[in-house]
Order: structure tokens, then sequence, then C-alpha cells
């Protein structure tokens, strides 16, 4: 794997009032590496990722996403990711032409290059019959997929991924994965969250954030080997308490 | 019978959301409709509350009929919906008061039943639903379920998006109120909350697959399923893939779980190959079959 790094964050955190929610991290992800970013619910996944793609200001510490400090070049940052996530992915009453021309357009691809992206999109994920069809219509599994591509259209650096595949059938979770390696195989980098734990064992490396903190961080053998168990769901059980 | 589907269907336009589904419940059993989304779950538990008609079809729970005695189905069973349905602006003392009232009931009266799951939010009870972290909120709203002492308690993907811990803890609780009485119907997308049922039913695209203990499902199983794991993961699965006799590969943890079309498959012929496509840390075992796989192998049989 290539070492240039394209997300770097030193002692990144973020106070709510009281609360901290992200509690001084510190990690580096390299290009075309697939990074997992697991933790459970309100451990400050969701915190993070809003500073990393420059929606949510820190309150303190650096962060270089693509190259740009998040702080105070949030723009530029959001220019050079992707994103999509279960719960906001593409808009339902609009057809999967009209979605990937829309997003095109907020991603300031050119009339030509939509053109060119859209039927090089649909003819890879075999949906040129239903290109007229509303997104709202389409299966959960065949709209993950389309948003993943989507969410590549203007060739990011970076792509963030939210849970992407949560609800979606077992073996369209694994077509969706194939998408992702192959991707990361053209030098894409990957940030993915997930609560399936057997998609944890795919990543290069794995970060693990309990109460703010990020506890564990590195590839899912040496991980195993550290808490002398078997399965990425053991270590997280492990680490991952429940702090309600 | 706790809960009794015969042939039940339901369209939406032309969309066919459940097709001719019969199943049974038995009293006091904790029973999975397990399948991905758009399989039919919702519109079944729906159909099953009393809030939606089928179009065609029976159905009974706790010795009721779902059209004629929905009054008296409401009374006697607890329902918490895939998505988040109590009030936000309401506080959790006033979200479980209001639920309460609605049953005629009190707080104080079913406290038994719901106590071990409440001691976990009261240190909350003041703080609005709407400002509640997603593990709470699944909490509250089981209490809510609960809190008339329901005889079926309907949950439908109540892990969905939950981390593993808090999934572990959760079917836990479930066992706990099995253990008290109450049947349970509920839904997954996870295939590995399968295992910790009684029975469950593989649905998918509307139709019941199977139906059996999650024991019987894996045993009966007759393909043998090898793990393969070579240093490259993502390669492995696209070379077993054009492999000539292979019916299925799929990514599982650390391994990918081949299946082969014959049934003298020979793993040093597959180790050969790899050999050739230039993998190395070649390891290939037979695999112990999940219910993962079973569920997947019977997906591409239905495609």
């Amino acid at each position: 794997m290539n070492q240039e790094k394209i997300i770097s964050v030193q002692n990144l955190s973020k106070q709510f009032g009281h609360f901290t929610a992200v509690n001084n991290i510190s990690f580096d992800v390299y290009k075309g590496e697939i990074f997992g970013f697991l933790g459970a619910n309100g451990a400050g996944k969701t915190t993070a990722i809003k500073m990393l793609i420059g929606i949510s200001k820190p309150t303190s510490g650096e962060s270089l996403v693509a190259g740009f400090d998040v702080k105070h070049n949030a723009e530029m940052v959001k220019k050079n990711i992707g994103y999509m996530s279960q719960k906001f992915s593409m808009y339902d009453d609009l057809t999967i032409k009209e979605n990937i021309t829309f997003f095109g357009g907020i991603y300031g691809l050119s009339r030509n290059k939509i053109k060119e992206k859209t039927a090089q999109l649909v003819s890879e994920l075999g949906l040129e019959n239903e290109i007229n069809k509303l997104v709202g219509a389409l299966p959960l599994g065949w709209k993950q997929k389309l948003s993943f591509s989507v969410a590549l259209l203007h060739e990011p650096k970076i792509v963030f991924l939210d849970e992407p595949t949560g609800g979606v059938d077992p073996i369209t979770r694994r077509q969706f994965w194939e998408m992702i390696y192959a991707q990361a195989d053209k030098g894409t980098t990957i940030f993915v969250t997930t609560h399936y734990m057997d998609e944890a064992e795919y990543c290069d490396r794995v970060s693990i954030m309990v109460e703010g903190k990020i506890e564990a961080l590195d590839t899912p053998k040496n991980l195993k080997q550290q808490y002398n168990v078997t399965s990425m769901n053991e270590v997280f059980l492990q680490l991952a308490r429940n702090i309600e | 019978m706790s809960i009794q589907v015969e042939n039940i269907s339901k369209s939406y336009q032309k969309t066919l959301a459940v097709s001719d589904i019969s199943f049974e419940v038995k009293e006091g059993e904790l029973f999975g409709l397990i399948g991905p989304d758009g399989a039919g779950k919702t519109t079944l538990f729906r159909i099953l509350t009393t809030v939606l008609l089928a179009d065609t079809g029976n159905a009974s729970v706790a010795g009721y009929d779902v059209v004629k005695d929905y009054k008296e189905i409401r009374k006697n069973i607890g329902y918490m919906p895939g998505k988040f349905s109590l009030y936000q602006d309401l506080t959790i003392t006033e979200n479980l008061n209001f639920f309460a009232t609605i049953f005629g009931t009190t707080l104080e009266e079913n406290y038994d039943l719901i106590k071990e799951i409440y001691i976990q939010i009261e240190p909350f009870k003041d703080r609005r639903a709407g400002a509640l972290s997603g593990g709470m909120k699944q909490k509250l709203a089981l209490c809510c379920a609960l809190i008339h002492k329901p005889k079926v308690l309907f949950l439908d993907e109540p892990t969905t998006g939950v981390d593993p811990v808090s999934r572990k803890e959760f079917w836990e609780m479930l066992k706990r109120l099995q253990k008290k009485g109450i049947t349970i119907l509920v839904s997954t997308p996870y295939m590995d909350e399968a295992a910790l049922c009684d029975r469950i039913a593989l649905i998918q695209k509307g139709q019941i697959l199977k139906i059996d203990s999650p024991q019987n499902i894996v045993s009966h199983y007759d393909k043998t399923i090898y793990k393969v794991r070579t240093k490259n993961t993502h390669q492995l699965i696209l070379d077993l893939k054009k492999y000539p006799s292979h019916y299925s590969a799929f990514a599982f943890g650390e391994h990918v779980h081949y299946i082969d079309q014959n049934s003298d498959f020979n793993p040093t012929e597959l180790e050969k190959y790899l050999k050739e496509q230039l993998h190395s840390e070649i390891d290939i075992a037979v695999a112990k079959t999940s219910i993962e796989d079973v569920f997947m192998d019977f997906t591409m049989l239905n495609q």
C-alpha cells in the first residue's frame, strides 16, 4: 500500500457544552486504504465524521483531509471527497438519470462530463433499462450501489461511507463490498463505518472508538491477535462497553 | 397457537409485498422473521397488528381474528415498529404515562415486566425522547410496548443500525421476556440473530423460503462449504469466481466461503489453481455452515 497520507488527524476534539463527543483523537489514513471506523452508538463516530467532511467545526485540533485543513478550508475538503450514508443517499422522487445529473451539477461537472459519466455508471451497474425510473422505486440494495457510484461521480480522492450496507441482504452486501474493493484498487481511499463485524474484517485497518476516544487502531489480524480472539466481533465486544 | 397466518397476500398497486404466506407461532415461542429490507416483513407486521388489511387470507393473534376482533388484538399485543414512533417532544416519563393511560394501566401496575429495561433509562427520565441516543430510544420504545403486559410482542427490526454490544444486550432482554411467558415475533436483517430464535422463517420478496429451527436449517443443508483464505481477499474472490466448477464464492469475515458444483471436489486442485493465479498464504478448509450461508444459497436458487 502507498504510504501517502490522505487523512491526517491530530488531537481533534469536539465539545457540545460540557459534553465531549470527540476527545482528542489522532490517526492517519493512507491513499487507497480501506479504513474501518467502528464504535458503539453514541461513541462519537458521527461527530468525528462530520468534522472530517467539513460540516462541523472542531473545538480544537487539526485535521487535513485530501490535503486541506477542515477548519479553514472546508469548501475545498468537500470538493475532494465523496459521501454517502444509509439515511441520505439520493432523491426518491427523481429518476436515476435526474439524480446523477443533479449531483453531477452540484459537483460542478460539465454537461458533457455528466453525460459521459451517466452512460458509464448505468452500464457498470446494469441499470440501462431503469434509467428513467424513480429512485424511490428501486430496491434498497440497488439504491445503495447507485448511491455509492454517485458519490464517486467527481472522482474524489476519498469517499466516506456511513453504514452503507445497513439492512441490505447478504448477497447485495457482498456485492457492495466488491465495489468498494475495486474502487480502492483504483487508488480511492475508503473511510467506512459499519455495524456488521464481518465487514470490519474486509478493511485494511480498523479503528474502534469508545466514549469519544480511539481505543484501538490496527489491522484486523493484529487486533484479533492482540485481544487473543478469532473474530472482530469479539474484539468489538471486549472494547466497546455500553456507555449509556 | 399464539399467531396463525394462513395464505396471507398483500399488494401495493402492482407490487406484491406479501405472497401467500402461512405460518404459526406457538405460545411462548421466540419466532424470527429473517430477511432483507423489502422482503415483506413490515407489511406482515402491520397486518398482524391490525393496522393494515390483507388482500386475501386469514390471520389470528392470541386467538383473535385480525379483522373481526381487531380491538381485542390491540389490547393484547405490544408493537414496536421499525421506525421510532414515540413522541419526540415528550419526555421518557411522559411517553410512558401516555401509553399506560391509553391502555388503562399505570407504570407501577406492570413494573415487574419492564423494571430491568426501565432502570437503564430512568436516569434520563426527564429528557425528551427526541434527544435520546439510539440505544436509549430503543429501550424506551420497548418499555412502551410492554407497559400493558401484552401476550404477544411484535418487534419490527428492533436492532437495525444498532451496534453489536447493544444488539447483544437487546437479545438477552428478549430471552428474559420470553421466560415470562410472552410470545415474541421479531424481524431482523442480521443473520447472526437468527440463531437466537426458537424457530425462524427465512423470507425474501414476499415469500417464505424456509421455516424451521435455526439448528435444523443449518444441519439439513446438504452442500459442503469451504473456507478459503489467501493474502489478497479481493483477488481471491475474483479468481474463485473464474474457477470452472465454482458454484458460489462470498466474502465471509476473514475467509471466502466457497461452494463447488461437484460433489467430488478436490481442494488440492483448487489450491493448485490459486497458486497458478499467484496467490500466496493459501489456506483451504471445510467451514462450519451458518444461517447466512443457507440464506444466501436460498436467495440464489430463488432468483
